[in-house]
């Protein structure tokens, strides 16, 4: 018999009626098998080996580590000056292996970044829709907010991983290049090297709080369409309408509502007298917006009918 | 019959699509609800401070044109109400410049504090008549007294005795100045708050801060105040100008910044507030256009000016009337408690001038506070915050309720520039001002400096000249002070620069610094004098310098004819700075600067340092826990207390909602009144019962939208049932019910990651339901599989039958009790099919239970052991599957003459429900044998074709899926 045939051995059946006639599961007193417990399922290491294993993710993360590597090349392509002391944060680039961090952070603070989150957080039921596996899983049965727990705090670990990454690459592209002198901010001030990476550190953890509101809405979007596209694409679509609206000063301090408002409010972290109250307000935004879309979802999720 | 396929096909993905959106229904009203609440509360957070109207009433009061004079000047006057009287009241004169509408923003905010305010045109300016004095003790300060008598005699005014009004005075630069010469004559001023004014307009517009002694230096930010100072030209001209138009261009635009201030708003606020009041000064002004060159000026201001602005100096009458026109003269006699306000960004009242009231207030007698606020006549006039400060002190002072704002000294630090453009603020409190009588001295840190001797050279005309700032459009500027504060340049050959060392740690400058400088005429030259300004630079590691306040201090420096130098000791100009570590001091000594009268001789000086020291004033203090955003703390709190609490509610729910039948434990399935509507009208599944007993391979038979799949999907806990519930041994199957773990299923096509391997996919499906890989059986799963080596492949690679072969083997993992398949042979070929209707049978033999659902009649007869037929998502039939094709003793006859053969039929004795289709006549036998109808049949000469049951079963079926 062929080995690329497909074709069931005969044997085969009557080795799974044996086992079936020999088998028989212990029942524990809520119906299922005794070796079931509910929070046993999709434990966060076989959803990260359900994610991690996607070309889309390891993608993304490649990009991430290419992207200060690019930037890198361009500065040493285009004209720059290595001892410039003034300047925006683009112009300062050069002038510590910590300025290009925050160059590489500054750059892709506004788009990057809420898309990779609106990636990781989008994508991940509304994929498992589009492939049909989603009823498989709740059928195993994995409850439902468990799920959607399980793949929440699985795709916030993959963000806060990537979103680690683009700095950590940065400082070592940066470091390597730019060598690991002080960290001139755009007022001229100078912090010692350890400062800024331990700023660069707490700024990285602004990001992530300031993009919960991105996750929030994507999960949302995730769960109320099949299309993984139209969740992520939705979700970033929202951030830039925001960064848009965030530009009219005509709207005067309504734009404080902006879910976008406070994202680059990191920056405060540069200065040797940290003023925090900017980044109280973004993470107080980005909590009440977040928290509403996470609990949006998790109500249409638990009540919805699976379709796909 | 494969168009019908097609056809239900489609009409099964349309019914599908549309079902989201129906479902959708309670998010979306739940999203508006949310958007509403938002709205409403940034509605009412920006509209619950409405300001109430505040009532006035316009009056114009006659006072004396002069001492002596018997002619009448009217001044035009605003009182506004509070909504409580007789309440004390507040008088508050306006700005260089400016008209009672000026400070009707802050008059209505007093009045709401619950004070009388009475805001007045001084004269000279708005609709008032009479001349400009400058605040002369002869003229405006007499019609303040005025005022006083007039507020006396209202109703409304609270007073202390007859003829005297309970009054505070607060006034902002011009009106400030007046506030003191108020309270320095008249007893009745129970209190004052004057604002970035002066204390002795000479020294203000013709500063001088070299003395040849050494300074005292108890207070922070005292100024030598010698004679003899240097003409600041751009301030007076402006100063000048204001009185001439009425223009308020010597009053701060906007506003100073605060700390813990959102954002934008200071600069939001100006130009809603600035054309406003500018079309009210339109309507009030006094011909803009100046008659004569003197304007509104009395004649012997308009002369002492034109002196100062020609010759650059002042004689003694002028200086005589500059000083009768300020604080300086009567601030020694005022014991009622004062607070001042003055601006650390102020190029033209200095924190000096209020350092200097603040001693003689002290030496009087009288309580003092000082605030240094990050503002000034270039940085913007006091904010709400301040103001509130201000209502606050009165309030106190004049009514005893609030809390004691005490005598203490308080400054606001600028610190490093926010991502939102504006400097991040903190406010700094010191128990009190140092130095006044009986206080402690200022601290002062003594700094290195170095430098050799320069030699700095005076152009001829005092032209280029450094700049340091810009007078009236400072406040312009200082909306971006990063630029101001470094838009000083100094001119090479014209400065000579004198550098401390770095600093170890960080130094906050508080007040004025002083260093002793050596001037000399350089070798030939033979100056009887010489004009210096000296500056002092914040210069950071990377020598960013920085100018703090912008200001300079001019110095007039006698030189001997015999060519000895001569030491100098200067006082630099009171500025708020944090020097940062690493930074430097620098002392700049410049021979010329835009903003003053510089000496039109060229010359040429050497200038060095007398004393290698800069002395720095510290006052320690504590920094106010401002700042925090309160209601951000409190949204991230209450935000994580909702999600902690919605997270506990639903585990409760979920804990509450198991629901077990046990007489039922030993049924596999159990299904009761099943109904699914959908909104809009769809019913899938109605009143829909029937139950599966162990070891039955039960077949779900109908057509294609009969309503299996959704049956199937509610049994797996996807879809909520509308009504009635399903037991699988016993326990009720909602969504993520534990018992589904006793089921496997294969609904509705595949599912697999496509990224990963057969193998891989099921070895993760297993492992996502946490059971143990022993239990898993998935050996023999992939074997009924049996897809060789491809198991290894992508599954993006497979074929149908491939997935759906993979899909039923990931069914049979863990070897369920309850096997449910839906439409398990579709895309199988015919060997594939006859091998899993065996694979089906065998394990249902094996002690389990298996549901198959198909639209094939055959396949059911051939599989199923039972048989349920649904049509239109009602139950048609159910029972043994031979019972229900048997279709319960009705029997059919092919015949040749089919109308007769009918008539033969309905004469025998029993038979009943006779009816012909074409060729073959149907007969309800009731236990009649077919054989006595058969030879009944014969006899009467009938050809039979055939005789057998009636294949209800596929009659019934055959016409559904024809007739759909």
């Amino acid at each position: 018999m062929n080995e690329h045939d497909v074709h069931t051995d005969p044997g085969a059946l009557k080795d799974l009626t044996d086992a079936a006639a020999q088998t028989h599961l212990e029942v524990a007193e809520d119906g299922s098998p005794k070796s079931y417990r509910a929070n046993r399922t999709l434990k966060l290491r076989v959803e990260l080996a359900r994610q991690i294993r996607r070309r889309r993710t390891q993608l993304v993360l490649g990009f991430l580590v290419l992207l200060p590597f690019l930037l890198a090349l361009s500065f040493e392509i285009g004209q720059s000056n290595p001892n410039r002391r003034s300047g925006g944060f683009v112009d300062l680039a050069t002038a510590s292996g910590i300025n290009f961090v925050v160059l590489t952070l500054f750059v892709s603070g506004s788009f990057l970044l809420p898309m990779i989150v609106a990636l990781f957080f989008g994508d991940t039921i509304a994929s498992e829709a589009s492939w049909s596996s989603l009823k498989y899983l709740l059928a195993a049965p994995i409850p439902r907010h468990r799920l959607l727990r399980q793949k929440a705090v699985a795709s916030g670990l993959l963000s806060v991983f990537a979103l680690a990454l683009l700095p950590a690459v940065a400082l070592a592209v940066g470091v390597t290049w730019y060598g690991a002198g002080e960290v001139v901010s755009p007022t001229g001030e100078a912090a010692p090297f350890g400062d800024g990476v331990l700023g660069v550190a707490l700024a990285v953890c602004y990001i992530s709080i300031n993009l919960f509101w991105v996750a929030g809405l994507a999960l949302y979007l995730s769960v109320s369409t099949d299309a993984p596209l139209g969740a992520v694409g939705g979700t970033v679509l929202v951030s830039i309408l925001s960064q848009i609206l965030d530009q009219i000063t005509a709207l005067e301090d309504l734009r404080n509502y902006l879910p976008t408002h406070y994202a680059m409010a990191w920056a405060d972290l540069l200065s040797t007298e940290i003023d925090w109250s900017e980044m109280t307000k973004g993470v107080c935004s980005a909590l009440i917006y977040g928290g509403v879309f996470t609990l949006l979802a998790a109500q249409k999720f638990v009540r919805k009918d699976i379709t796909s | 019959m494969l168009t019908a396929r097609s056809q239900q096909t489609a009409h099964k993905v349309n019914e599908v699509s549309r079902l989201p959106r129906l479902r959708g229904r309670w998010s979306l009203p739940a999203v508006i609800v949310i958007l509403a609440l938002a709205a409403g509360i940034v509605f009412f957070t920006r509209t619950g401070d409405d300001p109430v109207p505040v009532p006035t009433r316009d009056a114009v009061i006659d006072v004396p044109e002069g001492p002596d004079s018997t002619q009448t000047v009217q001044i035009d006057t605003t009182l506004y109400l509070p909504q409580r009287t007789p309440a004390p009241a507040v008088l508050l004169p306006h700005g260089f410049g400016g008209s009672k509408n000026s400070v009707k923003t802050q008059a209505e905010e007093l009045a709401r504090d619950g004070f009388v305010v009475l805001a007045y045109s001084a004269r000279g300016f708005g609709r008032s008549t009479g001349q400009i004095a400058l605040n002369s003790l002869d003229y405006e300060v007499r019609d303040a007294q005025k005022l006083l008598d007039w507020l006396a005699t209202r109703d409304e005014v609270q007073k202390d005795a007859p003829g005297d009004p309970r009054i505070g005075v607060t006034g902002a630069s011009y009106g400030g100045a007046l506030a003191l010469l108020l309270a320095g004559v008249d007893q009745r001023v129970d209190t004052l708050v004057p604002v970035i004014t002066y204390n002795d307009l000479s020294q203000a517009l013709l500063p001088n801060s070299a003395a040849l002694a050494q300074p005292q230096g108890a207070t922070p930010s005292a100024n030598a105040f010698s004679d003899n100072g240097v003409f600041k030209r751009s301030w007076a001209g402006i100063f000048f100008s204001a009185g001439m138009t009425n223009a308020d261009t010597a009053s701060p635009a906007g506003e100073a910044p605060e700390p813990g201030q959102i954002d934008d708003n200071a600069q939001v606020s100006t130009p809603t507030q600035a054309p406003q009041e500018a079309g009210q000064q339109g309507q009030n002004r006094q011909p803009a256009r100046p008659t004569d060159a003197c304007g509104r000026f009395r004649p012997e201001v308009c002369a002492a000016y034109t002196e100062v602005a020609t010759t650059g100096k002042a004689s003694a009458q002028t200086l005589e009337l500059l000083r009768k026109s300020s604080p300086v003269e009567v601030a020694d006699k005022i014991t009622k408690p004062t607070m001042l306000v003055q601006g650390e960004q102020d190029t033209l009242f200095g924190l000096d001038q209020a350092d200097a009231t603040a001693r003689q207030i002290s030496e009087a007698g009288g309580q003092v506070k000082v605030v240094w606020y990050a503002g000034g006549h270039d940085g913007g006039s006091p904010g709400t915050q301040l103001r509130k400060q201000i209502s606050d002190w009165l309030s106190f002072h004049l009514t005893g309720k609030g809390t004691d704002p005490g005598t203490g000294f308080e400054y606001a630090v600028q610190g490093a520039f926010r991502t939102n453009g504006t400097p991040s603020l903190r406010t700094v409190i010191a128990p009190s001002y140092p130095g006044l009588s009986g206080g402690a001295q200022t601290e002062r840190r003594d700094l290195k400096l170095s430098g050799r001797p320069q030699l700095v050279v005076n152009p001829a005309g005092g032209n280029p000249a450094a700049v340091s700032s810009l007078p009236g459009l400072g406040s312009a500027l200082s909306r971006s002070s990063s630029i101001s504060s470094r838009l000083s340049v100094d001119l090479p050959g014209q400065a000579a620069v004198f550098t401390s060392d770095a600093l170890d740690s960080q130094m906050l400058l508080t007040g004025a610094s002083s260093v002793r400088l050596r001037v000399a005429n350089a070798p030939n030259q033979q100056s009887p004098e010489a004009v210096l300004f000296v500056k002092l630079y914040d210069v950071s590691a990377e020598g960013v310098r920085t100018l703090p306040g912008s200001a300079v201090a001019p110095i007039r420096v006698a030189l001997p004819a015999d060519g000895n130098p001569t030491d100098v000791s200067v006082t630099l100009p009171g500025a708020v700075r944090p020097v940062e570590s690493e930074h430097r001091l620098a002392v700049v000594v410049s021979t010329t600067d835009q903003a003053f009268q510089n000496a039109t001789a060229p010359a040429a000086y050497q200038v060095s340092l007398a004393a290698d020291t800069i002395s720095v004033p510290v006052v320690p203090g504590t920094n106010v826990t401002e700042g925090a955003p309160v209601g951000a703390l409190w949204g991230i709190g209450i935000s994580l207390a909702v999600l902690a609490l919605a997270g506990v509610i639903a585990m409760f729910r979920r804990r509450l909602a198991h629901d077990e039948d046990p007489s039922l434990a030993s049924v596999p399935l159990v299904i009761s009144s099943l109904t699914k509507s959908y909104p809009g009208g769809l019913t899938a599944v109605k009143d829909l019962s029937f139950r599966v007993e162990h070891g039955q391979v039960l077949g779900l038979l109908g057509p294609n939208g009969a309503g299996k799949t959704t049956t199937l999907r509610m049994l797996m806990g996807l879809i909520h049932p509308t009504e009635g519930h399903i037991r699988v041994f016993g326990h009720k199957v909602v969504p993520g019910a534990p018992v589904l773990a006793r089921i496997g299923s294969f609904v509705e096509g595949s599912g697999f990651l496509p990224h990963l391997s057969g193998a891989a996919n099921l070895k993760l499906y297993w492992a996502a339901t946490g059971r143990p890989l022993s239990e898993a059986h998935l050996d023999e799963a992939l074997e009924i599989a049996g897809l060789g080596d491809a198991v290894h492949r992508r599954v993006r690679t497979y074929s149908q039958g491939m997935r759906q072969r993979l899909a039923i083997a990931q069914a049979m993992l863990g070897l369920p009790d309850l096997l449910v398949l839906d439409e398990p042979t579709n895309g199988l070929d015919p060997p594939q099919i006859h091998q899993m209707r065996e694979v089906l049978r065998r394990y249902a033999a094996a002690g389990r239970t298996v549901l198959v659902s198909s639209h094939l009649l055959a396949e059911v007869e051939q599989t199923c052991s039972h048989v349920v037929v649904m049509h239109k998502g009602k139950l048609v039939a159910a029972g043994e599957v031979g019972e229900v094709a048997a279709g319960g003793g009705e029997a059919t006859f092919k015949v040749d003459q089919p109308t007769l053969a009918a008539k033969v039929l309905g004469d025998i004795e029993g038979v009943r429900d006779v009816h012909v289709e074409e060729d073959a006549v149907h007969a309800s036998m009731n236990g009649v044998p077919r054989a006595t109808a058969l030879s009944a049949l014969v006899a009467a000469g009938i050809a039979v074709d055939q005789a057998g049951p009636r294949r209800r079963l596929e009659d019934a079926f055959l016409e559904l899926v024809g007739g759909e």
